[in-house]
């Protein structure tokens, strides 16, 4: 038992950290630009199936292309931005934003609906079928090295934050937007590459998801409430709270999987409901989150 | 404005009622086809539901995409009861009281954790508690499981099954409109408009903001929940997916923006427009599979709220004032509710509203 829980914690901690850079770009998002982004699950499915469509027909490995599909879905969320995300301001917005990631979501899967259908996929590779024996577990190499990938990217976004001027702006628009305009920095630019940098992520995060999953354009609800609850409980708009939320809810719900798999998710949401109770902005959350 | 101008309007609004009523009363009398009359059971149904998620959200400002907890739920109470208890016929309709308490019920404890909470986050919420509802209904034995329920048998002939719905919806929708009409005249409905102005000084000006809150959000719950049981008596099934789905809150939140955000018209409009257009969508072969019914839908919402904001009702109630006052100096701006209409000859403003918005 032991055993098989301790593999369930090593595998929770693997697959948070590809879900800890998809939330990443999600809470990137929000913080810049106060928006949820409920297009993001969707997108997610988009970059898995971009992913597929490149294995399958042009026979290019799942890791090379996301050379490929990370600029694509990069210019695809700089593109979503500029043409809905924008224009939309006033009292409404939270909801307005809301509703328009929303309809993206509904547009990109009945389109993917159209040209894929809805039998299940998953990508294929020698490293999707494969593992590795390390200390009595066996640990699939496509965890090892999607993790790999995730951690290298999440270093890279922390790079950016904090060691660019573009980062620079980037948390200055985060604490105060007022105050970032007013000494100079293009608001709406950084904003439009926020968007970009936090839609391409999703391009590696599909590719590890459909690696992982059986999939069809319908599987983006279940990964944005997935993601949802994350960013909620790292406190919204907090990269590290994010990253933490992730590895903590995906190693708890695969740890309750050994138990109980049906439940498995349920406990996931009651976690954040439970956690909300205890603390309203969530792990790492700034106070003006709760204020309207 | 002299008197008589005001008694005019009054009677013309009040001959508009009754013409309406007459027609609504009229409709499954003259289309007999049951076709044609199911369309009038969902639309009365999602007009029902839209009103009620209006009272709730559109006056307080809470963003609800939960409410298919309370339809599922209702749903899910008449199935389990009327099967425990072994009641068939039309008996099971005593059972509507009985669903809108298990709403009411559910409603207070999710209100008081979803509320403590705003804006996204409320949202969120609101999607986890949704999702936990759907795993119980996939997960537990009584509610059956993936193959959900089936409803006590009517054994009424198939030519008129739908006209004692058509009516019971009709009853549902007008009560509802009623109580919409009602909340938005009164005291309450000024706190919840307080609140959704700014909820820290509607505290500070002596609003009991947690408890008008959960009045709404159970009032809200409550009719959501007794017209989910009868949507499941009229279509004799439900399943997990079907009675907890997730497309039903973005349908409902699309229905009241196209109509008009927090006004009572509203949401009855924007219903008597989406519903019977996804119900004939999908009756069309080059629509089967829904596939393109979605984009569709997610197109209208994107024209929706980025060309009109502010839905059918309030620009149209604009356009007419701005018709009425043709040439008159304008005094008063038209309306100072909700954002100001986008101004094509300036480019738009930056996204975030500065300051207080956060």
């Amino acid at each position: 038992m032991t055993r098989e829980i301790t593999q369930a914690i090593v595998d929770g901690i693997l697959v948070g950290g590809v879900y800890a850079l998809m939330a990443v770009g999600l809470t990137l998002i929000f913080g810049v630009l106060d928006i949820i982004n409920i297009a993001q699950g969707v997108l997610v499915i988009l970059g898995a199936y971009l992913s597929y469509s490149l294995s399958t027909k042009a026979h290019i490995d799942l890791f090379v292309g996301l050379l490929i599909t990370v600029p694509a879905m990069f210019v695809i969320g700089v593109v979503i931005h500029w043409a809905f995300i924008r224009r939309l301001r006033g009292t409404e917005r939270t909801s307005m934003t809301l509703l328009v990631t929303y309809a993206v979501a509904l547009i990109v899967e009945g389109i993917l609906y159209k040209i894929y259908g809805a039998n299940n996929v998953t990508l294929n590779a020698s490293y999707t079928s494969t593992s590795v024996h390390v200390l009595g577990f066996y640990l699939p190499w496509i965890f090892i090295y999607g993790f790999i990938l995730a951690i290298v990217l999440v270093v890279a976004i922390y790079a950016l934050l904090y060691r660019t001027r573009f980062g620079r702006s980037v948390r200055a628009i985060m604490q105060d937007e007022t105050a970032a305009r007013l000494v100079g920095i293009d608001v709406n630019r950084v904003a439009a590459l926020t968007f970009g940098i936090g839609v391409a992520v999703t391009a590696v995060g599909g590719m590890f998801f459909g690696a992982t999953n059986a999939f069809n354009a319908n599987s983006g609800y279940d990964l944005i409430s997935r993601l949802l609850a994350i960013i909620i409980l790292g406190g919204l708009g907090s990269v590290g709270g994010a990253l933490a939320a992730s590895v903590f809810m995906i190693t708890l719900e695969s740890v309750v999987t050994v138990w109980y798999p049906t439940w498995a998710i349920v406990v996931f949401y009651a976690a954040l409901v439970l956690v909300l109770l205890i603390r309203p902005t969530g792990f790492f959350g700034r106070k003006e989150v709760r204020a309207q | 404005m002299s008197p008589r101008t005001v008694n005019r309007g009054l009677a013309l609004k009040l001959g508009g009622l009754a013409v309406l009523a007459a027609i609504v009363i009229a409709f499954p009398q003259v289309y007999t086809n049951p076709a044609i009359t199911n369309y009038g059971v969902f639309a009365l149904i999602y007009v029902t539901v839209a009103s009620a998620w209006n009272i709730f959200s559109g006056n307080t400002g809470y963003i609800s995409l939960g409410q298919a907890v309370f339809y599922g739920s209702g749903a899910y109470a008449m199935g389990i009861a009327a099967r425990d208890w072994h009641l068939t016929g039309t008996t099971v309709f005593a059972l509507l009281p009985l669903c809108a308490a298990v709403g009411a019920i559910i409603a207070v404890p999710f209100g008081l954790i979803a509320l403590r909470v705003r804006r996204h986050t409320f949202i969120v919420i609101t999607i986890a508690v949704f999702f936990i509802f759907q795993l119980m209904a996939f997960n537990f034995s009584f509610t059956g499981g993936s193959s959900g329920l089936s409803s006590p048998f009517l054994t009424w002939p198939a030519s008129t099954y739908n006209t004692p719905f058509y009516y019971i919806a009709l009853g549902y929708a007008a009560g509802t409109v009623a109580i919409a009409w009602l909340v938005r005249r009164s005291r309450f409905g000024l706190q919840l408009r307080a609140i959704r102005d700014d909820e820290d000084r509607a505290r500070g000006l002596g609003v009991r903001a947690m408890r008008v809150k959960l009045s709404a959000f159970v009032l809200s719950g409550a009719i959501t929940a007794m017209i989910g049981a009868v949507w499941f008596f009229y279509i004799n099934q439900v399943e997990p997916q079907t009675g907890f789905d997730p497309l039903f809150d973005l349908t409902i939140v699309l229905m009241v923006f196209l109509g008009g955000y927090g006004s009572v018209a509203g949401p009855v409009l924007g219903a008597l427009i989406i519903e019977p257009l996804t119900l004939w969508l999908n009756t069309q072969p080059q629509f089967s599979g829904g596939d393109l019914s979605e984009i569709l839908l997610g197109a209208i919402f994107l024209v929706v709220v980025l060309f009109m904001p502010r839905g059918i009702i309030p620009s149209g109630g604009e356009l007419i004032t701005k018709l009425r006052t043709r040439g008159r100096p304008a005094v008063v701006p038209a309306t100072t509710i909700g954002p100001a209409p986008p101004d094509p000859t300036r480019p738009p403003l930056p996204a975030r509203p500065s300051g207080g918005a956060r």
